[in-house]
């Protein structure tokens, strides 16, 4: 295979397992280049797996495919030269400073004209007066940016990014994605992992995993619309006892709280409707909503199977 | 009370780590046993059945009576009886043998007619304590026995001073210093201990600081890791040895009679054996901790039965074979060959090729466990 397939992600039948237990079980995914791909789905339901294959990381127990036109069978050492992966936990060097930490990667990918490549970098992520520190003094939100600058410091067409904003303030997961669009608009192609629905929504494109199986991928939109579910909205002081009560209820398939709000779901509408036309009452507000996205990978994991609480 | 019990939750919180770690566990009982086992059974502060060659041209009542009465003392074991010199010099050079009895042609002739003759005990006192209860009860052993041998008309030369005069030449350490043995023999503790638990510790650090994981994913393999992680601390241990060698000389006046480029060669060769011997261990090792653990639980036995601490050849055999595989047992005798006893190439090639073969078997270990991904 050649290195310019028009997809940058290309495998089928994907499948990891450790022991008897198959972490990754037959997944497909086919991602173009150039867009920005969220990659969703519980705890454990194996997008880590998936990305650590994908990147030549986790030998594959079954399944083909390619990355970048590469096999990533066969040819993992090239596609690890034109990806950049940044881990879920912060993975580079705490004893070395930011400046170290970033000369080490460019003198791996052995890239040319060392010094000036750094030192952009430390001017593009605003460290350069701090490029002396030690990287284990920066804060979550700096170490997840150096991280970021290390991993694209080589010009990767393919960025993998696992969960690379869990526990960093919101101000912090903005300026992160404000960087993630730029590189994208650049031509990379970013597969970025997370739980945070506002940023599932920020992705052009989303693959939703569960039990290690693809269950649903597609566009926001589309993947909310093909959940075929309806929404109601609960607002008012007496919201808190309703939640209780309506669970089970015929047609309410899904209750969740938003806030202070409790959103009732269903892919019946007309059952639905009635079960609700049952709680009016006159400290409680009802509107029918447009489903969020939450709304749909709840109803998508329990279709799914998946208790979403034993998955925090 | 509250005191009590929250030392109690402590405690059984602490009981059900040690359980989960199992190594730990192991060490605990395991370091226990084994050092009861090499200080109670391997370990001879006066060793016996040395081994022991005897140069003699003839076969005569008396000179029988003085090999078996050496032998029947416990101390030595004559693993040779030959009429050339060259072949017991060769032995003891070699280490194979620890002394060489000579009773010179006409021995039992002039013994008879009372002239004393002299008996050649030579001694390796490369290692002065192996040698020392052998040697001095030397004379005692053989007066005692040749007095029941010579009755009748020879009774006389049971009278008075021995009929015989024994000569020991201690060789390679005629001052019996115990430095000379000890100095050289630090250089291979040293290097195991720094290249085992360096080597061990590198990469395990890597895999439980999470850094492992950039590392793979980026251009790097594996063994370039750890390829890249040894060098320097070759150097490390190329700038140990420099500064061994230096005190052994100038603090400790340890004679050096052998040839520079024999124990270089050794000392590549030992190196090379501790540092497969720690990837080895980074490879079965979870964590730091398991690697220093590891690395421990080699070094003990390394250093109590490689002759380092302890007369090996005042081992027992089981426990001699143990110290046959460990580096450390060769790279002392290559050590102390060279510096002490001049021992050539020639005579030490033996211990490079058994130190080459634990090399061989060890990456072979290290090679089967090896990954070049996270699996």
């Amino acid at each position: 295979m050649s290195g310019d397939s028009d997809l940058a992600i290309d495998v089928r039948g994907l499948v990891k397992r450790f022991g008897d237990k198959a972490a990754v079980n037959g997944v497909d995914i086919q991602m173009p280049r150039g867009k920005v791909w969220g990659f969703l789905g519980p705890n454990g339901s194996g997008k880590t797996t998936t990305i650590r294959m994908i990147c030549g990381l986790l030998k594959i127990s079954e399944g083909e495919g390619s990355c970048l036109g590469y096999d990533i069978k066969k040819d993992a050492s090239r596609i690890k030269l034109k990806t950049g992966y940044m881990t879920q936990k912060f993975s580079f060097w705490s004893d070395l400073t930011i400046r170290e930490n970033l000369e080490f990667v460019a003198r791996l990918y052995q890239l040319p004209k060392m010094k000036r490549v750094v030192d952009e970098t430390l001017e593009g992520l605003g460290l350069a007066h701090r490029q002396r520190q030690l990287a284990g003094a920066l804060s979550g939100g700096w170490k997840q940016r150096l991280a970021l600058a290390a991993v694209t410091m080589h010009g990767p067409d393919l960025l993998l990014l696992d969960e690379p904003t869990a526990g960093v303030d919101p101000q912090a997961r903005r300026d992160f994605w404000d960087e993630i669009h730029h590189l994208s608009r650049n031509g990379m192609t970013v597969l970025v992992s997370t739980h945070y629905m506002d940023e599932a929504e920020r992705c052009d494109r989303i693959v939703y995993l569960a039990n290690g199986q693809k269950v649903t991928e597609g566009r926001v939109q589309n993947i909310i619309d093909r959940s075929g579910l309806v929404t109601w909205r609960a607002e008012g002081d007496a919201v808190r006892d309703l939640s209780s009560e309506i669970e089970g209820q015929d047609g309410a398939e899904h209750v969740a709280y938003f806030g202070s709000a409790l959103h009732v779901s269903g892919t019946d509408e007309a059952r639905l409707r009635d079960t609700i036309s049952h709680f009016q009452r006159p400290d409680v507000e009802w509107h029918e909503v447009r489903p969020s996205l939450e709304d749909a990978f709840i109803a998508l994991m329990a279709r799914a199977g998946v208790d979403q609480r034993d998955h925090g | 009370m509250g005191a009590f019990f929250r030392i109690w939750a402590v405690m059984m919180k602490e009981l059900t780590q040690m359980r989960r770690d199992r190594l730990t566990f192991a060490m605990m009982f395991g370091v226990p046993i084994m050092q009861l086992i090499l200080f109670g059974y391997a370990i001879n502060m006066d060793p016996k059945n040395l081994p022991a060659a005897v140069v003699a041209e003839e076969q005569t009542p008396i000179v029988r009576t003085i090999i078996h009465a050496m032998e029947n003392s416990g101390y030595y074991d004559f693993i040779l009886q030959t009429e050339d010199p060259d072949e017991s010099q060769t032995l003891l050079a070699r280490g194979d043998v620890a002394f060489v009895v000579t009773i010179p042609t006409g021995f039992t002739e002039r013994l008879i007619r009372g002239e004393r003759p002299e008996l050649l005990i030579e001694a390796d006192a490369s290692d002065p304590a192996a040698a020392s209860g052998a040697v001095s009860s030397a004379q005692t052993i053989i007066a005692s026995a040749l007095a029941d041998e010579l009755n009748g008309s020879l009774s006389y030369l049971a009278q008075g001073p021995p009929p015989f005069d024994l000569r020991v030449q201690r060789l390679y350490n005629p001052e019996g210093r115990t430095q000379y043995n000890i100095v050289p023999g630090l250089l291979g503790v040293i290097l195991t201990m720094t290249l085992v638990m360096i080597t061990g510790m590198a990469m395990t650090r890597e895999v439980e600081q999470g850094t492992m994981e950039n590392l793979l994913a980026m251009p790097a393999k594996p063994v370039e890791v750890m390829l890249g992680k040894i060098f320097p601390y070759v150097g490390v241990g190329a700038g140990q040895v420099f500064v061994i060698l230096m005190a052994a000389h100038f603090i400790f006046g340890v004679p050096f009679v052998g040839n520079l480029f024999v124990l270089l060669l050794g000392v590549g060769v030992f190196m090379l054996a501790n540092l497969a011997l720690g990837f080895t261990f980074s490879t079965l090792a979870q964590s730091q901790m398991q690697a220093m653990q590891l690395t421990f639980f080699f070094f003990l036995p390394s250093i109590l039965l490689s002759g380092f601490m302890f007369p090996f050849r005042g081992m027992p055999e089981w426990a001699q074979m143990i110290g046959e595989v460990m580096p450390l047992t060769h790279f002392l005798r290559i050590v102390r060959g060279v510096m002490l006893k001049g021992a050539s190439l020639g005579e030490l090639y033996i211990q490079m090729l058994a130190m080459l073969a634990f090399v061989i078997v060890v990456m072979a270990i290290a090679m089967s466990r090896y990954r070049r991904t996270l699996d």
